[in-house]
């Protein structure tokens, strides 16, 4: 089999990644768990467990799945609020899944009998405690052994915080209905984002707030830490104030993953200056390269163009055998929910060879990894494990067994000095 | 005429950030690491335990301004410990503290609802409350809450998670592929809620859990904590675990709950307690004493002085005399982000009663402390403490014990292996689960659902 292209891989931002790039095949494929899949009729399918989704035999079985066709990480989404067909606000429909667990905990409970892939769940940043998320992070780092990730996501939707009842959040409408130039929404939304960006770095700093060797045991002096290597952060922002240190010490990674969510440039700006990994949605590979560009630009600005960040790009799929099966077999989806499906990230219809060839094309727009979004579960995760992954594999493009180490590790990641020893302030 | 006797409740607390916990033994493994907590866990589950229990520090502790460092520190996440061990285990109930001064009731309802369902029903929420604007620093509201306010706040802030919780019924999922009818009611999850602490309202995420909400647990030992406990909780974890001392407790919680409409098997008392076991009474004496002069160095003793002295004592020998200065009055400066520290409510009555003892039997300050501070509840051979364990539930001092190791993980193995089956044979614990669920293993009643109480009500209305 002919090797299509020499795999780009993640461009080579900085030093640090060329020390540790590993090759031939540096391509990361996730995929994005939600319900019973991305389409709002997946569950009325036959093999849809609809009436599990509430269960944790369901997410190890996924989640095992998802470990079994070797893939980099699984993200669990999550939110607030009931599911809703509508912009920040509920629907009060009774036709499509509603109902979802905190997909921290679901990462939790898989943790312990799943070895290798990676597990993102979500934590919204706009009403909870950096310092639970933080510590909560941590944790599931510890109890995955390295494999620990978080997703932050904003929310902008007075229904959500009105189960807070803490602070007002003024009406937005959807992209595509507000008039985005809009200076009070702008400085709104900014003011969303940069929250974000501080939740993180005080996860960040309390993640560093125990160095490595603080725990000593020293029986001759009768103490268990070294309390020099424990340290108060002392974040002071416009939101919140946190004094450390953590109540966790430093975890397998030292940094587990941080990722986000953008469709624009202020959530771009965020993964910039904040996050390991970004999701974005371009629907073809032009504005694949200009999005990469954006952040790499914005990764300059933020002082960070030496750190790894990968962007993968979102895409919803239905695979089958014969392109015509996938895409009638969607048509059919769409015809039980009564519209035609749509997303914010496009909609792919095709074969895993015919997705393959995607994949590859696109990923010389400089995008490192795919974010892959089932639309029916298990059918369509099954596809891509064992009908993606084998025909890239077989390219000689995506890895055949996974390697011992970390989720930061597998992503080219060192693992970073406490930013409070002299290494960390040395390189920060 | 016998009654049958009374079925004994066992659980196990993960070892505690304090200095019951010996972490200078060579058997002493991680604090942090997931398998710590999977082999407690395990020990427990294979000895039928009711549940393992988890506490929470929200802050590090300090002593004259600096992170204490003598005893085990650090932690995890409560609850996503609890959500890993619900994978490694299969019946154990899992109980954690959780505060309610620095969470919101929508996010925690939302958390213990997904362990309730991520364990199949054996979530349990020990409540506890804190006014400290000291461990406030690490949170956005931060320390604001005024020290009287803390019961009422705990309070409102459980029933209005209860009111999350029975927001959803379960038979709201029907999930009819055919007819496409996903949810029975569009409704579901609407909850509003306005009271000092809390105005919030909007629809529920967590369709309803397995136990329909988390065992309630409760700790506090004060006149308002034993009230808060007879209107609302399931068991308290109590300190009192001596044959007097439990009776009185015990009646006088008990004794509360008519005035709620709840009978007495609704409110479990499990104090925690300590054990040290031998092959023999004195070897078990033997080794609990070793073991006390483990628990409280020379170091440690001086810190527990301070405590109580509420005054730098760094200069004074721990295997001399007590301090010949008496403690400062007011506020305690010298210790923070420790409970212990507000029980000393007349330090200088207690320091008198410390150089009394001192005095009598000529005990050095290391000698003196060891004798004050953390009391070893069970000393002796397996039949002993077997023996007594009994006879403190069926005397009515408790319904059971919340067994504290000083050795982690393994602590808790021998007794499981030599006590537990004792007590099997004298036909008071079980010798296998009977249920799925945490409230089953402790004999609670299922939770109606809330529909049958909205009809009750529509018939009484």
């Amino acid at each position: 089999m002919e090797i299509r292209a020499i795999p780009p891989g993640v461009i080579p931002i900085g030093r640090e990644y060329v020390l540790t790039t590993y090759a031939p095949s540096p391509l990361h494929l996730s995929v994005a768990l939600d319900g019973a899949g991305w389409h709002p009729a997946a569950w009325r399918t036959g093999r849809a467990r609809a009436d599990e989704l509430l269960t944790p035999r369901y997410w190890v079985d996924v989640v095992t799945e998802a470990e079994r066709g070797l893939l980099d990480l699984v993200t669990f989404e999550d939110g607030l609020s009931l599911q809703s067909a509508r912009f920040g606000a509920p629907d009060h429909r009774t036709d499509q899944v509603r109902g979802r667990l905190d997909s921290v905990l679901i990462a939790a409970r898989v943790a312990p009998v799943t070895r290798s892939i990676g597990l993102i769940p979500a934590v919204i940043v706009t009403h909870t405690e950096p310092f639970h998320a933080s510590k909560a992070i941590a944790t599931l780092d510890y109890v995955s052994t390295g494999r620990a990730g978080v997703r932050v996501r904003i929310s902008a939707s007075p229904h959500e915080a009105a189960y807070f009842g803490r602070r007002d959040i003024p009406d937005v409408p959807p992209p595509g209905q507000r008039d985005d130039a809009d200076p009070a929404l702008r400085q709104f939304l900014s003011g969303l984002f940069d929250e974000a960006a501080d939740y993180v770095e005080v996860m960040r700093r309390l993640w560093d707030s125990w160095e490595d060797d603080a725990e000593i045991r020293d029986a001759a002096t009768g103490r268990f830490i070294d309390r020099d290597k424990l340290h108060y952060i002392d974040f002071v922002g416009d939101y919140f104030s946190v004094r450390g240190p953590s109540i966790t010490p430093r975890p397998p990674q030292g940094q587990p993953l941080v990722a986000a969510l953008a469709h624009g440039s202020e959530p771009y700006r965020l993964i910039a200056r904040a996050a390991d990994v970004g999701f974005v949605t371009p629907h073809d590979p032009g504005q694949a390269r200009g999005i990469v560009a954006e952040v790499r630009a914005a990764q300059d600005v933020s002082g960070r163009a030496d750190d790894t960040i990968h962007v993968f790009a979102d895409l919803v799929v239905f695979l089958d055998e014969d392109a015509g099966t996938a895409a009638g077999r969607k048509a059919r989806l769409d015809e039980l929910a009564g519209q035609e499906y749509r997303s914010d990230a496009p909609v792919f219809t095709g074969t895993p060879v015919q997705l393959a060839d995607l994949l590859q094309e696109w990923q010389q727009a400089g995008l490192s990894g795919f974010r892959l979004r089932p639309g029916v579960i298990p059918d369509d995760l099954e596809a891509i494990t064992r009908g993606l992954v084998p025909e890239l594999q077989r390219r000689g493009a995506f890895r055949t067994r996974y390697e011992p180490g970390t989720l930061r590790g597998r992503l080219g990641l060192s693992r970073p000095a406490s930013r409070y020893t002299a290494a960390g302030r040395s390189t920060a | 005429m016998t009654r049958s006797p009374k079925q004994i409740h066992l659980a196990a607390h993960f070892p505690g950030v304090n200095n019951t916990t010996v972490w200078s033994d060579p058997g002493s493994g991680s604090h942090i690491e997931f398998s710590s907590f999977a082999h407690l866990a395990q020990t427990a589950e294979r000895a039928k335990f009711d549940f393992l229990f988890l506490a929470e520090g929200l802050r590090l502790r300090e002593q004259g301004g600096k992170i204490y460092d003598l005893d085990v520190v650090g932690r995890p996440d409560t609850f996503t410990v609890l959500a890993a061990l619900a994978a490694v285990t299969d019946r154990l109930g899992l109980a954690g503290t959780i505060n309610s001064t620095f969470n919101e009731p929508y996010e925690v309802a939302r958390q213990f609802a997904s362990l309730d369902h991520l364990s199949g029903g054996r979530a349990a929420w020990n409540v506890v409350t804190s006014w400290d604007a000291f461990t406030g620093e690490n949170f956005r509201r931060g320390g604001f809450l005024p020290q009287d306010a803390r019961y009422e706040r705990a309070k409102t802030f459980l029933r209005t998670t209860w009111e999350l919780f029975d927001s959803w019924h379960g038979d709201e999922i029907v999930a009819d592929k055919e007819s496409g009818v996903f949810l029975a009611d569009p409704g579901a999850g609407q909850f509003a809620h306005t009271d000092a602490h809390f105005d919030i309202h909007g629809q529920f995420s967590v369709p309803r859990s397995p136990q329909g909400r988390p065992v309630i647990f409760q700790a506090g030992d004060s006149e308002e904590g034993r009230e808060f406990a007879a209107s609302s909780a399931d068991a308290i974890f109590s300190r009192h675990g001596t044959l007097e001392d439990g009776q009185k407790f015990y009646a006088d919680v008990k004794g509360r709950l008519a005035k709620y409409d709840r009978s007495p098997d609704q409110l479990l008392i499990l104090p925690a307690a300590t054990f040290v076991l031998g092959d023999t009474d004195a070897d078990a004496r033997e080794i609990a004493r070793e073991v006390r002069f483990q628990q409280v160095s020379g170091q440690t003793a001086i810190m527990f002085a301070e405590q109580l002295w509420n005054r730098d004592l760094s200069g004074y020998d721990p295997d001399g005399p007590l301090p010949d200065v008496d403690p400062l009055p007011g506020e305690n400066t010298i210790s923070r982000g420790r409970a212990s520290v507000r029980m000393y409510r007349d330090p200088l009555a207690i320091a008198a009663q410390w150089r009394a003892l001192a005095a009598e039997r000529n005990l050095s300050l290391r000698e003196v402390v060891i004798e004050v501070t953390g009391r070893q509840t069970f000393v002796g051979s397996a039949a002993t403490i077997a023996g007594e364990i009994n006879h403190l539930v069926q005397a009515d001092a408790s319904d059971g014990f919340i067994l504290v190791p000083h050795i982690t993980p393994g602590g808790l193995d021998v007794f499981a292996d030599t006590v537990v089956p004792l007590l099997q044979e004298r036909g008071v614990f079980r010798t296998e689960y009977e249920g799925t669920t945490l409230r089953s293993h402790l004999g609670l009643d299922s939770l109606p659902t809330g529909r049958a109480s909205e009809r009750n009500s529509a018939v009484a209305s």
